[in-house]
């Protein structure tokens, strides 16, 4: 199996595709930062034009913590499209490529193969995670400084203290890399379908695309079925940045208002990994290798 | 000891009997020449000898253990190549073979990827990419991996595919060496049938998924009958005279000329008959060729 993974990422870091998604994260990253590094004070202006009127705010808004969490709002979303462009890849690619045969010939089984594919490419998005956290939090503190994390809710206003934030990051990459691993073994399930590449990849996007809107969707019909689905859980990384208040509504310090949603969202996710490995293995074990 | 026992082996696609009930045996040391026409059945046979398709129904053994049951232990003993040299673009030649060394139990050496590439002649090329290979030497590079890992069981399908002759006849005598000199098996099918010819000690034909002939070459291949090849200017007239003649059975029309499959002694007779007849002969050429049995055995079948 440590054969297996060695060369599945041999592979995966050799091939141009691979870095598509780390040029494409750094270059929007670099673009966003450097947008509100020129303009960054209209835009804080904007954010918090409604309160102005009502709260009197000290200190550097736009801080890095600041930057790190409207990068996320806007990356997450999209990082999952780019996790596809491999994971929907690893099974069908070969299939096309007609190496399948090769490898399904050495002295492993199918389900060492697919298992050790997935995890491969579990470790590409483990590391694409790596490179968006270290570009969205780390630089962007560099550039633009530490301060309390003051946040826009909907209908009320969080203000996390400057040493109470980064354990929340780490915990909201945590809690992302499960939502981008759901969309790894969705990528693999689509792949052991298919003996082209673009289909799975197509596949996929589409169906976060589709599952996001059904997420979304504030209608009586879906409300049933939105607990299960993976997107409805995927965004949850935020729940990291709602704190609770005591009596006089003053932030506690290390504390998250709903812990149990985390719980229950990493869990979904967990299962719809497992759910879409197993499926995986399943399929791929039974397949006849024609192509 | 047989190292593949293949018994009543099927494969059906819906209603497609794609292999349908094939028994064989391949022995210790031999190289044997897999043949058939394209969608015959050679290749979904090789697929399921590699568990790359699961049979219907039959039973597969290879170095007299049960495939299903000790697949990855038989594995571990088979370099194969099927059909295409479908290999990485983006990587050399050596990094394929490095690659594949790690999927061996086996330890394999800087010394063993050198001097397989050697064998197959592509150790100047080894820190190309594969990207900018022919086919030929990518078939080369499939043949290096199947070699890698010294195994004793090499499956070949079609190995000469996309070679230049120089390519074949190098191929040619690399089986040969392996099975004469290492003492390895060798299971290869080919379209080129005098390939197989000059290669094989035993053959195998199987038409529409069915064995229709099985044995030693020299067996096969009856000495005391021919193929002729007769050129006239009048091809219908000498099919007239062969017809009305004691020559009937033997005829096997094919679209580039007359021929004949007959016995030997008929020969002259046949050529007087002809004469006789007033038919126009340009020429009547006789041999004994794998070819020519292979089309008689698979038009016989149709």
């Amino acid at each position: 199996m440590k054969a297996i993974i060695s060369i599945e990422l041999y592979k995966i870091f050799r091939r141009p595709r691979t870095y598509i998604a780390f040029g494409a994260i750094a270059a929007l990253i670099m673009v966003i930062q450097l947008g509100l590094k020129m303009d960054g004070q209209s835009y804080a202006g904007f954010l918090m034009k409604d309160i102005n009127d009502t709260l009197t705010v000290d200190g550097k808004v736009l801080n890095g913590y600041l930057i790190c969490y409207i990068l996320l709002q806007l990356l997450l979303v999209h990082v999952p499209l780019l996790v596809a462009l491999i994971a929907a890849d690893m099974i069908s690619g070969e299939a096309n490529l007609g190496t399948l045969r090769l490898l399904f010939t050495t002295p492993y089984s199918r389900t060492q193969w697919v298992l050790g594919k997935f995890i491969a490419a579990s470790i590409y998005t483990i590391v694409l995670l790596i490179w968006l956290a270290f570009l969205a939090l780390f630089v962007s503190m560099w550039i633009f400084g530490t301060d309390d994390l003051f946040l826009m809710k909907s209908n009320y206003v969080v203000l996390i203290q400057e040493q109470d934030v980064l354990w929340r990051y780490v915990g909201a990459f945590v809690f992302a890399s499960f939502s981008l691993l759901t969309v790894t073994s969705l990528g693999f399930l689509m792949s052991s379908l298919a003996n082209n590449s673009i289909g799975p990849i197509v596949g996929t996007m589409s169906a976060i695309v589709f599952f996001t809107i059904l997420s979304t969707l504030n209608i009586p019909l879906f409300s049933v079925i939105k607990p299960y689905l993976f997107t409805t859980h995927m965004n949850n990384w935020k729940e990291f940045f709602d704190i609770k208040v005591n009596e006089n509504n003053e932030a506690v310090f290390g504390t998250i208002l709903n812990m149990a949603k985390i719980k229950t969202s990493l869990i979904v996710l967990t299962l719809h990994i497992i759910l879409f490995v197993t499926a995986s293995v399943f399929i791929t074990k039974r397949k006849d290798i024609l192509s | 000891m047989p190292v593949i026992q293949v018994h009543q082996l099927s494969k059906h696609f819906g209603a497609l009997k794609a292999v349908n009930q094939l028994s064989f045996n391949v022995n210790e040391g031999e190289v044997f020449g897999f043949l058939g026409q394209n969608g015959s059945g050679k290749s979904t046979t090789i697929r399921m000898l590699l568990s790359l398709i699961h049979p219907t129904s039959g039973h597969i053994e290879l170095f007299g253990k049960p495939l299903q049951s000790h697949r990855t232990q038989i594995l571990e003993e088979i370099g194969a190549i099927i059909e295409r040299p479908d290999l990485y673009p983006y990587l050399t030649a050596q990094e394929h073979l490095q690659l594949f060394a790690k999927l061996r139990s086996k330890k394999i050496g800087k010394e063993d990827i050198h001097n397989t590439l050697q064998k197959v002649g592509l150790l100047d090329r080894s820190k190309d990419k594969v990207q900018t290979f022919s086919l030929g030497m990518k078939q080369r590079l499939g043949i290096a991996i199947a070699l890698v890992h010294n195994p004793s069981l090499i499956i070949l399908d079609e190995p000469t595919n996309g070679l230049d002759p120089q390519g074949i006849t190098d191929i040619r005598t690399l089986i040969q060496q392996l099975a004469k000199e290492e003492g390895k098996t060798v299971l290869v099918s080919s379209h080129l049938l005098s390939e197989i010819e000059q290669m094989a000690t035993q053959i195998m034909i199987i038409h529409k998924g069915e064995k229709v002939a099985e044995g030693p070459i020299q067996k096969l291949l009856d000495p005391n009958k021919m193929i002729v090849h007769i050129k006239t200017t009048n091809d219908a007239h000498a099919v007239q005279v062969i017809l009305s003649g004691s020559f009937s059975n033997y005829l096997m029309q094919r679209t580039d000329g007359i021929y004949l499959s007959i016995p030997t002694y008929e020969i002259p007779l046949l050529n007087q008959s002809l004469v006789n007849a007033g038919v126009g002969l340009i020429g009547l050429e006789s041999r004994n060729a794998l070819e020519d049995y292979f089309l008689q055995v698979t038009s016989n079948s149709n």
